[in-house]
């Protein structure tokens, strides 16, 4: 892909960012951090493209050591984001059910 | 093995950006948030078997072994982690994504031809071993396994410019010579500058760095996908560098604070060092039971939350007592400060994982006019955001930094471990105003003792 089509797109791409991101409600930032950091995890495939080639054994040490750390990134950021947002989606129940639910919210 | 074309493998990787952008919008409600992660996720799974399916890779027992570990290691802390410690592990994660961009840059070194590539190499190099290391000194600040305090030394600022220069003139000789030498030396210099950058922030403020750092890892991985020629994660890197610099300006502002401020205030000697001077003023202490009849008789009480209800992991104990106070048809709202607990949006997080309903959480601009109208204040292990200093006294660390406006309400109830000031180390004169009563001790035993109070009235 040549330069031009590439710079295009990050330039897009930092639009989309920003509009994307402007909407989210404050309540939800930390997930917010935490879902975005998941995101960036996606360097596993750039490691793995790059320890997928490595000819030697030192640069396979190395790449394989960046596929350690990128799936470490991806895969613990999306379950701890998992997690968190399951709170805050389990306790429309709990307050559905609970002892007293706010008449009237959102 | 080469099952994908080029034209499918592009639009495989389309796919999976479109359920990146999909992810970070359904953030914009709670009701859609977690559906939307779970379309990220698939994003990540159709991005990596596509990788597998597409490129010619060699030694793939070998990466599949490493994903394996990754998961192995990860997975399990993802899912043990508490709530009050997610601010650390966002930190790790984020810093070993910051690794790994570089990582990459540096073996793709021997494949650069074209000098434009070089500097997207010099670029991912650097930015993520700053990522790297400063997220790991932030994971020591955060963990405390190393002071909360601003490190500063004499000459802080001096060393910071000469690894800086250092690093432009590697950074320069990498993309001239391609020489893998200097790209190591590149990155060594990188992981100085990261911790060099971070020392200084004080406590108050790594919340903001996690937010910034999470930001380079993004632009690093962005610069990562320029290298590798990849338009995923050219994509995916950019959005997170956008929503990371949106979080941190956020963030500054609901501080009052400006980013290059909180960075570089150490080095001026204007970060949040603050005074540790505790005054001898009388203070109003209380009883559980005082603090019971407070609340048991009032009409409206706000519960401001602080980053000490979280340490104590009293947020259950907080919700079992404004469920007991609403049972006695007394309204009940918690005030959350932006910057509440250790990172933006914390103290919602844990309030969640309470079972508050989220719609019983005010933000800061809705629930400060209602003060005024609050019989009670109950502030839990809160310090700074209800520091009066930040509107009052311009030569205080927090002036500016917008508060929770608990003066305004008829009777103030702080409840503490000590007199000791909050992170940022200053001293709250709302502490010693006639309409403050204090109850010392761990935020949960003492919340727990005015809930058996309440029950009994």
């Amino acid at each position: 892909m040549d330069g031009t089509a590439l710079l295009t797109i990050t330039v897009l791409a930092v639009f989309v960012g920003f509009e994307v991101v402007s909407k989210v409600s404050s309540t939800l930032h930390t997930p917010l951090m935490s879902g975005a950091n998941a995101i960036h995890g996606i360097i596993l495939v750039g490691a793995i493209i790059v320890a997928g080639q490595a000819a030697n054994p030192w640069v396979l040490a190395v790449a394989l050591l960046a596929v350690v750390l990128a799936t470490a990134n991806l895969v613990g950021g999306f379950v701890v984001t998992d997690r968190m947002l399951h709170m805050f989606h389990a306790k429309k129940d709990a307050a559905r059910t609970g002892a007293e639910p706010k008449a009237g919210g959102k | 093995m080469s099952v994908l074309d080029p034209v499918w493998t592009s639009l495989l990787y389309l796919a999976a950006a479109v359920c990146f952008i999909l992810a970070l919008r359904g953030l914009s409600s709670p009701r859609t948030a977690r559906r939307g992660n779970l379309v990220g996720a698939l994003g990540a799974l159709i991005a990596v078997v596509t990788v597998f399916l597409s490129a010619r890779l060699e030694n793939t027992p070998w990466i599949l072994a490493a994903i394996a570990v990754g998961s192995a290691v990860a997975a399990p802390v993802a899912r043990r982690v508490k709530m009050t410690q997610m601010p650390q592990l966002v930190a790790l994660f984020n810093g070993v994504g910051g690794g790994a961009a570089a990582l990459v840059a540096l073996l793709e070194l021997g494949h650069a031809e074209n000098p434009w590539v070089r500097v997207a190499i010099v670029f991912t190099l650097l930015v993520g071993a700053v990522s790297f290391a400063g997220s790991g000194i932030t994971f020591a600040k955060l963990q405390e396994l190393m002071t909360t305090r601003p490190v500063v030394f004499p000459g802080l600022p001096v060393v910071m410019a000469v690894v800086l220069l250092a690093a432009v003139a590697a950074g320069v000789a990498v993309v001239t010579t391609a020489s893998l030498p200097l790209a190591v030396l590149l990155l060594v210099l990188g992981l100085a500058a990261g911790v060099l950058l971070v020392l200084p922030v004080g406590g108050a403020d790594v919340p903001i760095v996690i937010s910034l750092l999470n930001a380079f890892t993004g632009l690093a991985v962005a610069a990562s996908g320029l290298v590798l020629g990849n338009v995923l994660l050219v994509v995916a890197g950019t959005l997170v560098g956008a929503s990371g610099t949106i979080l941190t300006r956020a963030m500054a502002a609901a501080m009052g604070r400006s980013v290059a401020g909180i960075l570089f205030g150490a080095f001026r000697g204007g970060s949040t060092a603050g005074s540790t001077a505790v005054s001898e003023r009388p203070v109003r202490s209380s009883s559980p039971e005082d603090v019971a009849v407070l609340l048991g008789y009032a009409q409206r009480v706000i519960i401001v939350p602080g980053y000490g209800l979280a340490v104590a992991q009293g947020q259950h104990t907080a919700a079992e007592l404004a469920l007991a106070l609403e049972a006695r048809g007394i309204e009940v709202d918690f005030a959350i400060h932006p910057v509440a607990g250790r990172m933006p949006g914390h103290m919602n997080v844990l309030l969640a994982e309470a079972n508050v309903p989220y719609e019983s959480l005010k933000e800061m601009g809705e629930i400060n006019p209602e003060f005024k109208t609050a019989d009670v204040a109950l502030v839990v292990g809160a310090n700074d955001v209800v520091n009066p200093a930040a509107k009052t006294s311009s030569g205080s660390p927090i002036y500016g930094m917008p508060i929770l406006e608990v003066a305004e309400a008829r009777q103030v109830v702080f409840l503490k471990r000590s007199m000791r000031p909050g992170f940022a180390g200053i001293e709250n004169d709302l502490l010693y105003e006639p309409q403050t009563s204090l109850l010392f001790g761990d935020a949960k035993e003492s919340l727990a003792q005015v809930l058996g109070a309440v029950k009994a009235l």
